[in-house]
């Protein structure tokens, strides 16, 4: 009923009639319409980040026993706003005797590596900004990126707790790549295409679902995702009790404003890959699709916060050792048994 | 300018090449070396893949053989770092000029 | 100078510059940092042939590991005293001289070669056809492929080991080894 495509439609329609009326070729056409789709999904992930933020400390506190922040608006609801202007007023404390690009650069990479993967993921029908043919695989290497921010923080910072932070960080993310990896491609092995857009296109009933023939894959990428996110149970590397800050430790202001906005874009990417792949993406009756989308992420998302404030913290051996010893062979083995099932079926 | 040819990537790949045997010949720290000949990989990869798009399109032979090459350059790379890091451990140092204890 | 030239001439800038600062780079991090750009530049030129799933392997295998296995090296292996050390030993003009050669030859033939290209629209990048080929024609090279991980990931663990790589007592202790000799290798060794 509000469905966005035709909106979506109309608005790279006006946009190639203008660049062609400037006298531009087809190539700038498709280059100004991917601009301006991809500073959609910016401004829209920057808005949902804001959200989050204001919910997770919701979540926390109801599960805690008490109520939150209350006053900035109703029930709170500005409160991220409120600390974004506190956190951009702040003083830009550089240490002197940091690596001063690469500590430049760390937040950047790191926050731009989190935010490329909302190329890809189908907010809702028609709502994709680039059909990538390769999509999953996309995401799975532009996750990898992430790492390259966390080592060059850690090490920029000449602070032996930041160091420490960034190797665990990093030892962390690679080993539940892997996991993470092979449970993706137990769905693939269903859907023979890594498009997104076809993905979400073969789960239109409920009984599609890939959650359904795909049950420890689903569970094996949930555990593998709150440990790519870096959060509770896997938190060591951040460990507020531990590593005084973890790799952030020597950043302030905006800065450290970008790996805090980088990880819950993080979580929320990870919701949506997981509504994408297992739980039908943007299919429902009636209600529009990215009302689906949305209202499926955000439970998933819910799912992470509730994670965090409900378990305690792996110590980070039995966190490399879980990944390592448990997590993989498990994946190879559902990898294994799935594709005999697919050949016998066939 | 023409359009961009099989010439064009040839050619960056062997400037790319040649900027890998220069650090690779002059470098002293053993992992620069390393850096150097992961270069040296990349260029072939290019080479190969040049190839597959402009000589012979209807087939990916050469996307296969880049894929193949990468995977034993992460195989090569992963037994170099951990020979750099014996060498470290034992010598609290990496400069291949220094590594020469199997000399007459 | 249509799109497809000036994206290529970006990527080819980006890729040459990356290279020439990881050779030359004096900081072993910083060399790190330009190769991971290298890396991204050859990804893309892997785009722009018509290449998808190559590219995204190149990230994800090259960047997403080895590039992290050479920042952790450099991380375990750097040293205080190491920015006072020079960072090219005493060959370079020899270096120099052989590459620059080198890439004259390369250069030259590849003038000189005739290059018969199809004109036909290339077909295979995205992943069913490299899947086929795979299983397929090179299913042969495709196992070895993976034994030779499987050695490589083995040996690498072998040999990186505190215990050193023949369970005697690392390998930077001499009286413990020669100790060792002359006494016989004991259990709890």
């Amino acid at each position: 009923m509000f469905e966005l495509d035709k909106l979506v439609k109309a608005v790279g329609d006006v946009i190639a009639s203008l660049v062609t009326a400037m006298g531009l070729g087809s190539a700038w056409v498709t280059t100004v319409q991917l601009a301006v789709a991809a500073l959609v999904v910016i401004v829209f992930a920057a808005v949902v980040v804001l959200f989050l933020v204001w919910w997770e400390r919701k979540v926390s506190a109801r599960i805690q026993m008490r109520v939150g922040p209350m006053r900035v608006g109703w029930h709170g609801l500005l409160q991220t706003i409120a600390d974004a202007i506190k956190l951009l007023q702040k003083e830009d404390i550089t240490p002197t005797n940091v690596d001063r690009g690469i500590y430049f650069w760390a937040p950047i990479i790191t926050f731009v590596a989190a935010l490329a993967v909302y190329v890809t993921i189908p907010f809702g029908k028609g709502l994709l900004v680039s059909d990538l043919n390769i999509g999953i695989l996309y995401i799975l290497s532009v996750t990898t990126f992430t790492v390259i921010g966390l080592l060059m923080a850690g090490w920029s910072s000449n602070n032996k707790y930041a160091l420490l932070g960034g190797f665990r960080s990093a030892a962390q993310v690679v080993s539940y790549e892997v996991p993470m990896a092979l449970s993706i491609l137990g769905v693939i092995l269903f859907t023979q295409s890594l498009s997104m857009g076809e993905i979400v296109s073969q789960q239109t009933k409920f009984h599609q679902w890939y959650v359904w023939r795909q049950p420890i894959g689903f569970l094996i990428y949930l555990v593998a995702a709150t440990a790519e996110c870096n959060r509770t149970p896997f938190d060591l590397p951040e460990a507020d009790s531990e590593l005084v800050a973890g790799f952030v430790t020597e950043y302030s202001g905006m800065k450290f404003a970008m790996f805090f906005l980088a990880e819950f874009l993080n979580m929320f990417s990870v919701a949506a890959i997981a509504t994408t792949l297992f739980f039908g993406g943007w299919n429902g009756p009636f209600l529009p699709s990215w009302f689906w989308f949305m209202a499926k992420t955000l439970i998933g998302v819910f799912v992470l916060m509730w994670f965090r404030w409900t378990y305690p913290r792996l110590r980070v051996d039995q966190l490399m050792g879980f990944a390592w010893k448990f997590l993989l062979p498990l994946a190879f083995l559902n990898l294994l048994v799935t594709g005999f099932i697919i050949l016998l079926v066939k | 300018m023409a359009a961009i040819g099989i010439n064009h990537f040839l050619a960056l790949s062997a400037v790319v090449f040649c900027i890998g045997v220069y650090g690779m010949l002059t470098r002293r720290n053993a992992i620069a070396v390393l850096m150097a000949v992961e270069l040296m990989f990349n260029a072939v990869n290019i080479t190969l893949v040049a190839f597959a798009r402009y000589v012979t399109p209807e087939t990916a032979t050469g996307q296969v053989v880049a894929a193949f090459t990468i995977a034993v350059a992460a195989a090569e790379a992963t037994v170099a770092l951990a020979i750099v890091l014996l060498i470290y451990q034992h010598h609290r140092g990496i400069d291949v000029d220094k590594v020469n204890f199997m000399k007459w | 100078m249509d799109t497809i030239s000036l994206v290529f001439f970006a990527l080819a800038f980006l890729t040459i510059v990356s290279s020439l600062m990881v050779v030359s780079s004096k900081n072993i991090f910083h060399s790190a940092i330009f190769l991971i750009l290298a890396l991204f530049g050859v990804a893309g030129l892997f785009v722009l042939l018509e290449a998808p799933f190559l590219a995204a392997a190149q990230v994800l295998i090259y960047v997403g590991a080895i590039a992290i296995l050479m920042i952790f090296s450099v991380m375990l292996t750097a040293r205080i005293s190491d920015s006072g050390l020079r960072h090219t030993n005493e060959q370079v003009p020899t270096g120099l001289a052989i590459s620059l050669g080198l890439l004259i030859v390369m250069l030259y033939s590849l003038w000189n070669t005739p290059i018969p290209v199809s004109e036909a629209t290339p077909t295979g990048g995205a992943g069913h056809k490299l899947g086929e080929l795979f299983l397929t024609t090179f299913v042969l090279p495709f196992e070895i492929v993976s034994v030779l991980l499987l050695a490589a990931l083995i040996s690498a663990l072998v040999i990186a080991k505190r215990d050193g790589p023949l369970g005697g007592r690392g390998a930077g202790n001499e009286t413990d080894e020669k100790r060792e000799m002359e006494q016989g290798a004991r259990p709890g060794n």
